[in-house]
C-alpha cells in the first residue's frame, strides 16, 4: 500500500482505534487530534507515516481554549471598530483561531516569526500587546513593536515577501550554528493559499531546501485569496508541492488547535534539529470577509459557509473540555468575562490613541540621516509653525 | 603609503576582502560568485579564502537574492549582494523598493537593512540586451535607499567598504565598462576618515563652465575638459559619487563661479538625475546662470543594438557640443 493513499485509512488492519491515518472524515490527508464533535484521537498518522500526538494537562488544555475565545473576541471587536470608521481597515482571522494559536503555542521563545497581515492570534501568543497591529489599521503609525525583542517580524502587506525574508532568516540562524538540540532556534513563514502562486514564495522553497534552512513554511489555506477559490491558484493539494522542492509537506486540520500544535511543535523540532525546512498546510476556513472592504456575497454561497461552521474550532474545544470535564460551565463564563473585559479595554485605548506629530514622517527614513531630507524637515518645521496660534 | 596601480575592478576585489576580513557578519551573495568570481570576477578568489558561508552561490532567482539578504541583515548580518547585470534587477525591484527601502522607516528605526546591492552598470561593452542598462533613477526616487558610483579605482576601494560599513541600504552601481582602467590605491587609506561616502568631489578644477557626472561618465567628462583646454577653456568637472542623496554644495558652489553647467549621463534624459539636478540648480543658483543647464544623456529608447551603442551613449564630442551651446546663450 503506496503512502498517502486517501484510501489507506480506511483500509489499514494498523489503524487501532484511536489512531488515525492522516484522513479524517471527508477530507482527504488531514491529521486530525480533536474532531468537529469534540472526540480527542490519540495519534494521527502523517503522510510520511509521522506520528502525531500532543500530551497537555489540564490547565494547558483550558489555557488554549481561552486563547481562541481571546483572540476571537480581541478580532471581533476590531471589526466593529472599524465598522464605526475607528479603523481604515481590519483583516479578520475568524476561523483560522486554531491554526494561528496552535501553531504560534508551539513556538519557543527563540523562535522567529515572519506574519502576513492577519496574524492577530500569533501576534497575541507571541506576548505583544493587542493593541499594536491596529495602529497600523487606523493609521497613526505602521506597527509599532520591536520585531527583535518579540522575535515577531511586521506585517507583511505585499504577498509573499516575507517568505523570503524568514528563509534568510533562518539561513543566518544556521550560520551563527544555532541549530541541533532544543535550545536550537527555528524560523516560521506564514502566509495564504493565494500567496502559494507567487515568486517570491516558490524561491523561498528553493532557497530553504537548498540552503537546509531550519524553516517552517505555515500556510493556511483559507480557501480564498479575496474573491478567487483554491482552485484559482492550484491543481495540486498545496502541502504536496513540498515534495517537488525536496523537502516534506503535511495537512493538518487547521481548525483543530490540537493538530495544528503537534504539527508545528514537531516541524519546528525539526527545523531546530537541523532536518530542514516542511511545509504545513492548515486546512481551514476565513468565516467572514477578506478584509473589511470585501463582500464576500458575491463570490461564496452560504451552504459553504454553514458546512464550516460544523467545523467551528472553539466550539469543538469546548465539547472536548465538558465531555473530558476538564472545564465547568463557571469556566466558559469567566473566560468569556475576561474576553469582555479586554475587548472593552482595547476599544478605550483605540479611541484614545493619538495621531502622530506631522513632523515625524520624517523620522527614521534612515539609519545616519539624510542631508537633504534633514533639509525638507526644517523647511516643513517652518512652515507648520507659520501657522502656530493663527486659526489655521 | 602603501600605494598601488589596480584596475577598478581589482580596487573593488580588494575591498570586499578588505570588508570580509574585518566584520565577520559580513557576507558576499549572488549568482556565481563563488567559485567563479562573478562574471566579472569582482569576487575572484573569496570564495577560496572565506569558505562558501561568507561568500554564498545562489540559487538563480534575484527577488530570492535581496529577500533572503533582508533576512539575513535582520539576523545581524551584513550581506552584500551582486546582481549579475543591471538588466536583471527588476525581478528583485520588489523587494528592493517594497522591503528593503522601507524596513527601517516602518519599524520606526528598530530593523536596520545595512545591505549592499552591487551592479554592475552603463554600457560601452558591446554586450546583447539587458546587459547595458542605466537603473539609477528608479532607486533615487525611492525613500529609504542610498544610490551612490564609483568612478575610479581609488573610490572603488574606498566606497565599497564605506557601503559595507553603513547602516544604509545602498544601491552601489559599479561602471562596468570601466572595471578594467588602472590607476593608483592607496590600500591603507582610512574608511571612516577618507572622503565621505555621500559627498561629490571636485575632480578637476576649471573657471569657465561646470561638468557634472557620475560612473562611466567621469572619464568621459575629464577627456572633454581635456580637449577644451586646447581651445582655451577651463572646465570644472564634479563627479557627484552620491546620487541619493545628491550632494549638490561643491556643485552650486562650482556653478556660482562658472555660471555654466552641463550635467551627462548615460540613462535616458526623461526623468532622468539630470532633469533634477538641473531644477536644483536652477532654484538655488538662478541668478549666477549665464545659460540654462543642459543636460547630455542616452536617448529615450531601450538600450540599442552594440552595434549603435557608440551613437546611443554620450561621449567626449557631444559634452563638447553641450559645452559650446551653454557659451552661445
Ligand atoms: C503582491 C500583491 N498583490 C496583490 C495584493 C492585494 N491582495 C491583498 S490580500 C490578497 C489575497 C491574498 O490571499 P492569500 O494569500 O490566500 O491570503 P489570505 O488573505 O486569504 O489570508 C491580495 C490579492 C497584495 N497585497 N500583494
Amino acid at each position: 500500500m503506496a503512502k498517502g493513499d486517501p484510501g489507506a485509512a480506511a483500509r489499514s488492519k494498523r489503524a487501532a482505534p484511536r489512531t488515525r491515518r492522516a484522513a479524517a472524515a471527508g477530507e482527504p490527508e488531514l491529521v486530525q487530534l480533536l474532531t468537529p464533535e469534540g472526540e480527542r484521537i490519540e495519534t494521527a498518522l502523517g503522510p510520511d507515516g509521522t506520528e502525531y500526538r500532543v500530551d497537555f494537562t489540564d490547565e494547558e488544555y483550558r489555557g488554549l481554549y481561552r486563547d481562541l475565545v481571546l483572540v476571537r473576541k480581541l478580532d471581533a471587536e476590531a471589526t466593529a471598530l472599524q465598522r464605526q470608521g475607528e479603523l481604515g481597515l481590519w483583516a479578520s482571522l475568524l476561523g483560522q483561531e486554531a491554526a494561528q494559536v496552535g501553531s504560534g503555542r508551539a513556538l519557543r521563545t527563540q523562535d522567529m516569526a515572519f506574519p502576513t497581515y492577519r496574524e492577530h492570534g500569533v501576534l497575541y501568543c507571541r506576548g505583544i500587546d493587542p493593541i499594536m497591529p491596529l495602529g497600523l489599521f487606523r493609521g497613526v503609525d505602521q506597527g509599532g513593536w520591536d520585531p527583535n525583542e518579540f522575535k515577531f517580524n511586521m506585517y507583511t502587506i505585499v504577498i509573499g515577501a516575507q517568505t523570503l525574508h524568514a528563509t534568510g532568516y533562518a539561513m543566518g540562524v544556521a550560520m551563527d550554528g544555532k541549530t541541533g538540540g532544543e535550545d536550537g532556534e527555528a524560523v516560521i513563514a506564514y502566509f495564504g493559499d493565494g500567496a502559494t502562486s507567487q515568486g517570491d514564495v516558490n524561491e523561498s522553497f528553493v532557497w530553504a531546501s537548498v540552503f537546509n534552512a531550519p524553516l517552517v513554511f505555515f500556510c493556511q489555506n483559507n480557501q480564498y485569496a479575496i474573491s478567487e477559490p483554491l482552485e484559482r491558484q492550484t491543481r495540486v493539494p498545496l502541502y504536496r508541492r513540498a515534495g517537488g522542492f525536496g523537502f516534506p509537506g503535511v495537512r493538518v486540520d487547521g481548525n483543530d488547535v490540537l493538530a495544528s500544535y503537534a504539527v508545528t511543535r514537531h516541524a519546528l523540532d525539526n527545523a531546530r534539529n537541523g532536518q530542514g525546512p516542511s511545509l504545513i498546510e492548515a486546512y481551514t476556513y476565513r468565516m467572514g470577509a477578506h478584509t473589511t472592504s470585501d463582500d464576500p456575497t458575491r463570490y461564496r454561497i452560504a451552504s459553504e459557509v454553514e458546512a464550516w461552521q460544523a467545523k467551528d474550532p472553539i466550539a469543538r474545544m469546548k465539547a472536548f473540555l465538558t465531555k473530558q470535564k476538564i472545564a465547568d460551565e463557571s469556566f466558559f463564563t469567566e473566560v468569556d468575562e475576561q474576553a469582555r473585559t479586554e475587548s472593552v479595554h482595547l476599544r478605550e485605548r483605540v479611541l484614545a490613541m493619538p495621531d502622530p506629530q506631522p513632523v515625524s514622517m520624517f523620522d527614521h527614513v534612515y539609519p545616519n540621516g539624510s542631508p537633504e531630507l534633514d533639509e525638507q524637515r526644517a523647511r516643513f518645521s517652518q512652515y507648520m509653525e507659520s501657522f502656530e496660534g493663527s486659526a489655521h | 603609503m602603501a600605494t598601488e596601480t589596480l584596475t577598478l575592478g581589482k580596487a573593488l576585489n580588494t575591498g570586499l576582502r578588505r570588508a570580509l576580513e574585518n566584520d565577520p557578519k559580513v557576507v558576499i551573495m549572488g549568482e556565481d560568485v563563488g567559485k567563479l568570481g562573478g562574471v566579472f570576477r569582482i569576487t575572484d578568489g573569496l570564495q577560496k579564502d572565506f569558505g562558501d558561508q561568507r561568500v554564498i552561490d545562489t540559487p538563480l532567482a534575484e527577488s530570492g537574492i535581496i529577500g533572503t539578504a533582508v533576512g539575513l541583515a535582520i539576523r545581524g548580518f551584513r550581506p552584500v549582494c551582486e546582481i549579475q547585470f543591471d538588466g536583471f534587477v527588476y525581478p528583485a525591484y520588489d523587494q528592493i523598493v517594497s522591503q528593503v527601502a522601507k524596513m527601517h522607516y516602518r519599524s520606526q528605526g528598530k530593523v536596520r537593512i545595512p545591505m549592499v546591492i552591487r551592479i554592475p552598470f552603463g554600457g560601452g561593452i558591446g554586450a546583447v540586451e539587458h546587459h547595458s542598462e542605466s537603473p539609477e533613477a528608479y532607486f533615487a526616487h525611492t525613500a529609504g535607499l542610498k544610490v551612490v558610483s564609483c568612478a575610479n579605482p581609488q573610490d572603488a576601494y574606498v566606497m565599497i567598504q564605506q557601503a559595507i560599513a553603513s547602516d544604509d541600504p545602498i544601491v552601489f552601481l559599479e561602471p562596468k565598462r570601466r572595471y578594467w582602467e588602472k590607476g593608483p590605491v592607496d590600500l591603507e587609506a582610512p574608511i571612516a576618515d577618507a572622503y565621505p561616502l555621500h559627498s561629490a568631489r571636485v575632480v578637476r578644477p576649471g573657471t569657465d563652465a561646470t561638468v557634472l557626472a557620475y560612473g562611466p561618465m567621469v572619464r568621459t567628462a575629464l577627456d572633454a575638459a581635456t580637449a577644451a583646454a586646447e581651445d582655451g577653456r577651463e572646465l570644472e568637472v564634479i563627479d557627484l559619487r552620491t546620487l541619493s542623496p545628491l550632494d549638490l554644495t561643491a556643485v552650486y558652489e562650482s556653478v556660482r563661479r562658472t555660471g555654466r553647467c552641463v550635467v551627462v549621463h548615460e540613462a535616458p534624459g526623461n526623468l532622468g538625475l539630470g532633469s533634477e539636478i538641473a531644477a536644483r540648480i536652477t532654484e538655488e543658483c538662478f541668478y549666477s546662470l549665464e545659460s540654462p543647464v543642459l543636460r547630455v544623456t542616452g536617448f529615450d529608447t531601450p538600450y540599442p543594438a552594440a552595434r549603435v551603442e557608440e551613437e546611443y551613449l554620450p561621449d567626449l564630442d557631444r559634452v563638447l557640443d553641450a559645452v559650446d551651446r551653454t557659451f552661445g546663450w
